[in-house]
């Protein structure tokens, strides 16, 4: 993972500087993106924290508050273009602001010190500023008031939603309020788990190449289709078809579709035959639980589990995934090495 | 569609006696929780709540408990193995 272009590169130690914030955005910027949504650099994609002015703000104009991951100061700008306003730019090492919140550095602690270091009192009149609304499980507005004499208005949750709120008087529809988790969203964020299972996956195929070496049936591109099949269920069709597949815990929607095309594939192979039913019983333990523990990761992606519930369903689905997956790769390697 | 994940699992309290109606809840929960009754909050479906503790933090006469964390499996995988509170894996990259 890279950690070029740091939150703490030398260049953007001077804090008292007030920058610009273009509300366009260029094709380095766009490419950054699609950069980081495929898992690469995504750990150094920062900007500097501090105050950045937007168009032309004076004194009345309204404080935003954000993170400094470059994806969330990218798509927020973006969405402020014909506003004169000021963009207050937390430390969140790189975090977006929901994530940030939920660890504590898009804070309390953390905005007040930032209010601070660029001066706040000094550069705007009035006492308000506008945070997003996710920011609010990190940010306690009352303490921040009574600390700094600064009121916080949470605003809506996603940035296209802010020119709106501004226009009607910061009014929040129950649209703006309320997170969503979208088709689009998922399939945005699926790239990121695929390549991740991919990298993991590595260490799978360095392992069949060593008992390649000794077994008397070669694991081939058969097997390699079938395990790659089950990996793109559990990080890619099972989170895109989330609401759609029955059931509530991610593992089990995750080993339904696994079962499912397991079934598929390896009846295709003929592995369900008398000669290769080790192989076809091991492939129906081993992979639909595979994908049940990938579709289970995404409940970390997704907006809407609580911790309690994740628990809840981890506790039932991993002895289930763990013994599955255990009898499954004990046939396979038994028809490996029988032949 | 809508999403739904599992039912009764959540852990916010609320306690109604010691609403003073700023509705700051209804401003900060993401999953429409909480709504006004007059002067006074309500949970309208806590089946809803991911427990992100917006809304307790946020309550300035803490009339809302909620044991707030991720709700991530591999974050806790990883705290099985560190031992450590399961917190968001997504910004570990050793920076600063």
């Amino acid at each position: 993972m890279s950690n070029t272009g740091c939150c703490c590169s030398p260049a953007n130690q001077n804090k008292s500087i007030v920058q610009s914030a273009s509300t366009t955005l260029t094709l380095k910027d766009i490419l950054g993106t699609v950069k980081v949504r495929l898992g690469i650099g995504r750990m150094g994609y920062t900007i500097a924290p501090g105050l950045y002015t937007v168009g032309n703000p004076n004194a009345t104009s309204p404080v935003l508050v954000s993170a400094n991951y470059k994806l969330t100061f990218d798509t927020l700008r973006k969405n402020l273009s014909g506003l004169d306003c000021w963009l207050l730019i937390l430390d969140t090492k790189g975090v977006n602001v929901w994530c940030a919140a939920g660890k504590g550095t898009f804070g309390t602690g953390e905005l007040i010190d930032r209010i601070n270091t660029v001066d706040l009192p000094a550069i705007v009149s009035h006492r308000n500023l506008l945070l997003p609304q996710l920011g609010a499980s990190g940010v306690s507005a009352h303490e921040v008031a009574l600390r700094t004499d600064f009121s916080i208005t949470f605003g809506p949750i996603r940035s296209d939603d802010i020119k709106g709120f501004i226009a009607s008087g910061y009014a929040a529809t129950k649209e703006m309020r309320t997170v969503k988790f979208t088709l689009l969203n998922r399939l945005i964020l699926t790239p990121i788990e695929l390549a991740a299972a991919v990298k993991a996956s590595f260490v799978v195929f360095g392992a069949l190449f060593l008992i390649n070496l000794f077994a008397s049936r070669l694991f081939g591109v058969n097997d390699l289709l079938a395990y790659a099949a089950a990996v793109l269920i559990g990080t890619v069709i099972t989170p895109v078809l989330l609401p759609f597949v029955p059931g509530k815990a991610f593992a089990f929607k995750g080993w339904l579709l696994g079962i499912i095309g397991t079934t598929c594939i390896v009846w295709c192979y003929g592995w369900f035959s008398p000669s290769y039913w080790l192989l076809g019983i091991g492939y129906m333990l081993a992979l639909p639980a595979y994908s049940a523990f990938l579709a289970m990761n995404f409940t970390g992606t997704s907006t809407y589990t609580s911790p309690s519930g994740v628990l809840r369903e981890m506790k039932i689905a991993m002895p289930l995934i763990a013994v599955s997956l255990l009898l499954g790769i004990v046939l396979l390697l038994i028809k490996a090495f029988t032949g | 569609m809508k999403h739904k994940y599992l039912k009764n699992v959540a852990t916010l309290s609320y306690d109604a006696s010691k609403c003073i109606g700023c509705e700051r809840c209804t401003e900060v929960c993401p999953h429409g929780v909480f709504a006004m009754n007059e002067d006074t909050a309500w949970i309208v479906e806590k089946d809803l709540c991911i427990e992100c503790g917006a809304c307790a933090l946020n309550c300035p006469t803490r009339a809302i408990h909620v044991n707030a964390g991720v709700g991530c499996a591999s974050a806790v995988i990883k705290s099985w193995f560190t031992g450590k509170e399961p917190s968001c894996g997504c910004s570990d990259g050793g920076c600063c």
